[in-house]
């Protein structure tokens, strides 16, 4: 009895203490053709879902009922039904889809087709596909301005970001950056996007308004080789003041100031960490480490790693729902 | 009034991604040698189009970026026939090309580049191995995209010892590609602690490559070829010339693995590897020539790249800014081998992992942890900065 009320008086404390706790973040597992489904109350893994091939690109629908995953070796992007933590159904994509985007209301889905040099839109509802917009060769990062009326399409081989206009599908700036842009991601304001390459080295800011770079972020740890650091995977706090970057085989997560773009901390997490996402409520950081198959949880305030999760094979995307 | 106006259109053109205005065109040539040196191996028989087909892709992939820029690449191709003036050739090819992608030997390689030493024209070797060309025979208009011998022999070597297999026997061809290869990989040996125990020759005596009873008599000589040496752990073998090497695997008096020019073989690339994106070139280069990339496409292919990323960087098809661009500290150009590739100031030759394969698998990329240098670890491949005997110009 008195063990109850004390167990019970713990779990209400906790809940008081930790409200809004308990997140669900789905990670694509490339080499396991799995889904992995974590549960943020226990930083442990709930259930393991069968995907297609190669699943990368991950991210829930708006309405946070189904999860779509691009299933690359398959040609198509599977979808999976949350609530029963099956794959439900399959859209047809372009060949080798990798990242998409959505627009805001969740009617449309943009994905990148790296074998043969297009951006595929997709209409959600009607699971067909619109069309495709020609972009350079491999392309890869998408994003989409908050506003959406831009979106953003990185290519890795030609090396630039393409602006497209989201009306009449065409593309109206491209901006050359750093070798091999593997991701974009926009402030919340439309301040600044951020576009970052792998081989490069270096994440560029634009400007999205001029369309044109105004900064560089760099990086240098000491005694680690420049061809190590490779950014990924990118994050930007709500407020715009803090972004994350993963560094791929440098194993680390840059913390920058968005203000100054100087890095002002580097989070040793495991080895080759490639995309990560926020906790909706933003106070952690959940990032996939491809090569030590784990996912590294980052309290955001404290900017420290405080847990790692084992995950399937090369964990390679990260989603949450947003409430 | 009309300057002002001339100034406002060029605004103009500018926010429009400059499309109308007059298209940057950049020729690039390609010269090669006609025919193909067979293989023993069927499978591995070159195309015709050996190299010229990754420099093909290359222009194709340029042209896809030259869209958003105005640029458009030409690629005009030249294959030379036994006996023909190579340095009329280079001439001919660099009237209407700034640029040129070389797949020659050696020394039709040094012909061209001093016959076009005068002009602005540069030469990006996509063929020959041979270390002399960066080194005593370097040329400053020269800039070499393919690996060395002794790039690639430091690769396997760094990985033999790795493994532990520090005990060589090294056969070696009767031809002069086979003597060099050889030294290369005496020198890797010494580098990296692996000790020859033994080394014998394998005399070409001619003959044909292949044959309708071949297999019987290759069973009963590879044995008694290597019959009697002392103990070793693996069988390095120097065969460029393709007389004998890729006989010895599962034929040798003892049960030893191969490696050299058969059995893991050291190479700029192959079709089987996928990682770090590079699934996505095999496709297109599948998708376009109907056949599997060779090290010889991909060495062709990552020079046409690296003309790329110098005209999209640079905005100009003028064969001098893009060398300068080339030669630049912060050049690196980006072709599915997990890191940046740049190049060797002291002799211009492009750093690279090299790739270590069986023939169906890739079963390392070298340089191997562990093997560190001060300024790139890529630098452990080959003839490093204070050894080299290159002065440019």
């Amino acid at each position: 009895m008195w063990r109850r009320c004390l167990l019970s008086g713990m779990a209400v404390w906790l809940a008081a203490t930790s409200p809004a706790f308990a997140f669900i973040a789905y990670v694509s597992n490339e080499k396991s053709n799995t889904v992995s489904v974590i549960d943020t109350d226990k930083w442990a893994v709930t259930h393991t879902i069968k995907v297609g091939q190669r699943p990368r690109g991950i991210e829930f629908t708006k309405n946070g009922k189904f999860v779509l995953v691009a299933v690359g070796d398959d040609d198509k992007i599977d979808v999976i039904d949350t609530a029963t933590h099956q794959v439900v159904d399959s859209l047809p994509s372009g060949p080798d889809p990798e990242l998409f985007t959505q627009d805001a209301a969740g009617k449309l889905l943009y994905v990148a087709n790296e074998n043969d040099n297009t951006v595929t839109i997709i209409d959600l509802e009607k699971r067909v596909r619109l069309g495709d917009i020609q972009v350079g060769v491999e392309p890869e990062g998408m994003a989409l301005s908050p506003d959406g009326k831009i979106l953003i399409n990185t290519s890795e081989t030609t090396n630039m970001a393409h602006f497209i206009d989201t009306a009449t599908r065409e593309i109206v700036a491209n901006v050359l950056v750093d070798a091999r842009p593997r991701y974009a991601e926009f402030k919340r304001d439309s301040s600044e996007l951020w576009v970052s390459s792998e081989i490069g080295g270096t994440v560029s800011i634009l400007d999205p308004a001029k369309r044109t770079i105004t900064g560089k972020i760099e990086f240098n740890i000491p005694g680690l080789r420049r061809e190590a650091i490779q950014p990924v995977g990118i994050a930007i706090t709500k407020d715009g003041k803090t972004g994350f970057i993963a560094l791929g085989p440098a194993n680390r997560v840059a913390v920058v100031d968005a203000t100054t773009h100087k890095v002002t901390k580097y989070l040793l997490v495991g080895q080759r960490v490639w995309h990560m996402a926020f906790t909706p409520d933003e106070k952690h950081l959940l990032v996939t480490n491809g090569v030590s198959n784990d996912v590294s949880v980052i309290d955001v305030a404290a900017q420290k790693v405080i847990k790692t999760i084992q995950v399937g094979e090369l964990p390679w995307g990260i989603t949450f729902a947003q409430p | 009034m009309i300057r002002w106006l001339i100034g406002a259109i060029g605004l103009s053109f500018v926010a429009s991604s400059a499309l109308a205005a007059d298209p940057i065109d950049i020729r690039v040539g390609y010269l090669g040698q006609a025919g193909i040196k067979s293989k023993l191996s069927l499978v591995e028989q070159p195309s015709e189009n050996d190299g010229i087909a990754g420099a093909r892709l290359a222009i194709e992939d340029n042209n896809t970026t030259g869209k958003f820029l105005n640029q458009r690449f030409f690629l005009e191709e030249m294959r030379l026939k036994e006996g023909e003036d190579v340095a009329k050739a280079a001439a001919a090819l660099a009237d209407r090309n700034g640029i040129i992608i070389t797949d020659l030997p050696a020394d039709a390689l040094l012909k061209a580049a001093d016959a076009l030493r005068d002009r602005k024209t540069v030469l990006l070797n996509s063929g020959a191995i041979d270390d002399r060309l960066r080194e005593q025979d370097c040329r400053a208009n020269v800039i070499h995209v393919a690996p060395t011998r002794s790039m690639l022999a430091d690769a396997l070597a760094q990985y033999l010892v790795w493994k532990q297999w520090k005990r060589w026997l090294l056969v070696v061809g009767s031809h002069e590609a086979d003597k060099l290869y050889a030294d290369a990989l005496r020198r890797a040996a010494t580098r990296f602690g692996a000790k020859i125990v033994q080394e014998k020759v394998f005399e070409d005596t001619g003959g044909a490559r292949r044959t309708d009873s071949g297999v019987t008599l290759i069973q009963r000589q590879m044995p008694v070829f290597t019959q009697g040496a002392p103990a070793y752990d693996v069988l390095v073998a120097a065969d460029e010339s393709e007389v004998f090497a890729s006989y010895l695997p599962y034929r040798t008096w003892d049960p030893r693995p191969i490696a050299g020019s058969a059995g893991l073989v050291p190479t700029s690339w192959d079709a089987a590897h996928d990682q770090w994106g590079a699934i996505q070139i095999q496709n297109r280069f599948v998708k376009l020539n109907s056949r599997r990339m060779t090290a010889r496409d991909m060495q062709a292919w990552t020079a046409g790249r690296m003309i790329g990323e110098a005209t999209s960087r640079t905005n100009s098809g003028d064969p001098k800014v893009v060398f300068d661009f080339l030669k630049r500290p912060d050049f690196s150009v980006a072709a599915f081998k997990g890191q940046r590739l740049t190049l060797r100031d002291w002799n211009l030759q492009l750093r690279q992992p090299i790739l270590l394969v069986d023939g169906r698998m890739v079963v390392s990329v070298s340089p191997q942890e562990g093997f560190l240098h001060q300024y790139s670890e890529l630098d452990t491949l080959g003839l490093d900065r204070p050894e080299t005997k290159c002065k440019l110009n």
